[in-house]
């Protein structure tokens, strides 16, 4: 027998029921995969965009808002310059092709390696709740471009913020069918407590999160 | 095997559970270290920012117990799913099989290097020794993990795994290792493990993770980290394997999503982890990152033995650590104490029902039943009542030691017997009054007392005992109340 067989085989005699998976079985959880019940949630009695820009500052990133995506790159510019960063960053390819010719910006195209500084990215949503990032992978969304550098500017649509992460998977299940190979979630900069439990923040990945709210 | 788990005869460390503990206890640095927990005030805060947090406790285990009710149903959805996206799924039944399997895998695919996120799954199997056996270099990503690495030692908590440690101790082991000028603060030592990490993610062939939780309907893992180490591990090498127990597996990503919400405040106090990868098979055509293998090992190793027994509840367990950040006994003590890979009361309920009973004999008795575990649990898994039936389960099978069941019988034969049981509590009132002195506090018990008056005064009985005062009681007029 293998380990698959015997280990199966062990859980059902414990479970104390027939060899093979019966009928009701299958209809059991073939019924709640249908289903996909939501369970009980605290209070989502808020405005989602108020609430996902509090929680953004709650998780320790920073957040501006712009009224079109024209106005990104200087957005991009202020925050850089302000914070004392190098006006140099690599992004997504829809985000390079925006016009940074005027920003004083050097944006590349390219996925980030690990000497890059300054990562940009669009998101595939963003939930409100908890303030949170989520990235799907594909050829164009390098995931390595908001891990890598030190610091993350992420670009959000007002469009895309959705309350909580329960919507983020449904509207995720109805745009794209199969989860991509990784979906991430990312709810502020890198930090960790291991030593003495004092916080640091920038752990393994950026050290700063720059959310830029768009049409709000 | 030879390991931090068993001396060279096999015996488990944790047998000597008493010994330990007193170790620890007069152990100056443990205590200082010790004083820096502060995740039970984390975690207080973090679940009053929500209206129904216990509401949300019972929702998180009636998801734990669904799949545990179906659980080989589940397993099956998972593996299928799994396999359908690319994912190779292997399943191990023992702790030997899984460090075959994953040597096996990276023999395969030439792997020299290994970068490992969490995994307490490994420390089971002692997987760092097993490949570093077969000749390759594993570097553990997690801060508190990697310190305990170079320092040879295992972790003493399963999310802050070397609170044991102080900075001092830290900074000696970054300047020894690194041989770099010894650093003096935390964010320096911080940065230095990031800029020498950093170098092993780029490098290394293989990743090594745990998983939080398995989606059955996606064939996903579930992977949450606060460093972002488990995103490194899971996009950076050419190989990526998760291990994780056969109780991981979860139906639906509502479903998970729900246990996310309890997970984190009851772990850290923050409303959700700073990263969770969800990763469902290898990197796709196009993409610019990810693994080009993806294996999943699916460990029983003792677990299904849990189900359908009295002891099923425990397998709902998240690992926040919670039951230990709120353990009395465990503050006082720390991880070591324990002697296996799970500390604090959960490891107290699963440690001797995956190693066996005989070679934890102390663990179920390390409590003082005060349930504080049991109020925290994310998904009110049953800690002193699972405890308590350790604790039947040894004197059932006559496991504690002579001395305490020639003193259990004694007791039975005299509680028995009303005339000799009020004759020896006559006297022990008596004795127990005197020794008490003006003060009424005894200083010293004679004999097994002696431990128990080490660090306090025991109050002294009045002299006369309950059956006797009832006796003499005023009577009050009419009577027969």
């Amino acid at each position: 027998m293998s380990s698959r067989e015997a280990i199966l085989s062990r859980i059902r005699k414990a479970r104390g029921v027939a060899a093979e998976p019966t009928g009701a079985e299958q209809a059991r959880i073939e019924a709640h995969l249908r289903a996909r019940p939501i369970s009980t949630r605290p209070s989502l009695e808020w405005n989602p965009l108020e609430r996902f820009r509090e929680q953004c500052v709650r998780m320790s990133s920073t957040v501006d808002g712009v009224a079109t995506m024209s106005e990104v790159p200087a957005a991009v510019a202020r925050y850089l310059s302000s914070a004392k960063l190098p006006m140099q960053a690599v992004a997504w390819p829809g985000i390079a092709a925006l016009d940074w010719s005027a920003s004083g910006v050097a944006v590349e195209g390219r996925p980030a390696g690990g000497d890059d500084l300054v990562g940009i990215t669009g998101v595939h949503l963003a939930i409100a709740e908890t303030g949170t990032l989520m990235f799907l992978s594909s050829p164009t969304t390098y995931a390595a471009t908001s891990l890598l550098p030190e610091t993350h500017i992420a670009v959000v649509p007002v469009g895309v913020i959705v309350p909580a992460m329960e919507e983020a998977w449904d509207r995720t299940r109805r745009e794209t069918g199969d989860l991509p190979r990784a979906v991430n979630f990312v709810s502020g900069p890198s930090r960790t407590a291991d030593i003495e439990g004092q916080l640091q923040i920038g752990a393994h990945g950026p050290f700063r999160v720059h959310v830029i709210v768009v049409g709000a | 095997m030879i390991s931090q788990h068993t001396d060279s005869t096999g015996t488990y460390a944790s047998v000597h559970f008493k010994s330990r503990a007193h170790d620890k206890l007069n152990d100056a640095k443990v205590q200082r270290a010790m004083r820096n927990f502060n995740l039970a005030a984390a975690r207080s805060r973090a679940v009053a920012e929500v209206d129904n947090f216990e509401d949300l406790r019972t929702a998180a285990a009636a998801i734990r117990d669904r799949s545990l009710a179906d659980l080989d149903v589940w397993l099956e959805r998972f593996e299928r799913e799994a396999t359908r996206r690319g994912t190779k799924v292997h399943w191990a039944e023992t702790h030997d099989d899984i460090n075959r399997i994953v040597i096996e895998i990276a023999k395969a695919a030439s792997v020299r290097k290994v970068i490992k996120s969490k995994s307490m799954v490994s420390e089971e199997s002692h997987l760092n020794a097993a490949l570093e056996g077969a000749g390759m270099q594993v570097v553990e990503t997690d801060l508190g993990e990697y310190i305990i690495q170079l320092a040879g030692e295992t972790p003493s908590h399963i999310i802050a795994p070397a609170i044991h440690k102080t900075r001092d101790d830290v900074a000696d082991l970054f300047h020894e290792h690194h041989k770099t000028p010894r650093k003096q603060s935390i964010s320096e030592l911080t940065m230095e493990a990031r800029k020498f990490l950093r170098e092993h993610f780029l490098s290394a062939d293989m990743g090594i993770s745990g998983s939080n939780f398995l989606i059955a309907e996606t064939g996903s893992t579930f992977i949450v980290t606060n460093e972002g180490n488990g995103r490194m591990t899971t996009t950076m090498p050419r190989v990526h394997v998760a291990i994780t127990g056969i109780e991981k597996v979860v139906p639906t990503l509502e479903d998970v999503s729900a246990l996310m919400r309890v997970l984190a405040r009851s772990a850290t106090g923050q409303s959700i982890s700073n990263y969770i990868s969800v990763n469902t098979g290898p990197k796709q055509p196009g993409d610019a990152d990810g693994p080009e293998e993806m294996h999943v090992i699916i460990v029983d190793a003792g677990r299904s033995q849990l189900i359908g027994s009295d002891m099923q509840e425990a397998l709902r367990c998240i690992r926040c650590g919670a039951c230990m950040n709120h353990c009395p006994v465990y503050q006082n003590i720390g991880g070591h104490a324990y002697g296996w890979v799970y500390p604090g009361p959960i490891g107290s309920v699963l440690t001797p029902n995956y190693i066996g009973l005989q070679n934890a004999l102390d663990l179920p008795n390390a409590a003082t039943l005060c349930n504080q575990c049991g109020v925290v649990c994310p998904v009110r898994i049953p800690l002193p009542d699972l405890m308590r039936k350790l604790r039947e389960k040894q004197v059932d099978r006559g496991l504690r030691p002579k001395s305490e069941r020639f003193a259990l019988k004694m007791w039975a034969w005299a509680a028995a017997r009303p005339g000799i049981y009020s004759l020896f509590t006559r006297i022990a009132a008596r004795v127990g009054k005197s020794m008490g002195g003006s003060g009424g506090l005894i200083h010293k018990l004679p004999g097994g007392g002696a431990g128990w008056t080490q660090d306090r005064d025991m109050p002294a009985p009045g002299g006369k005992t309950f059956r006797e005062l009832y006796a003499n009681r005023p009577s009050k007029g009419g009577g027969g109340r």
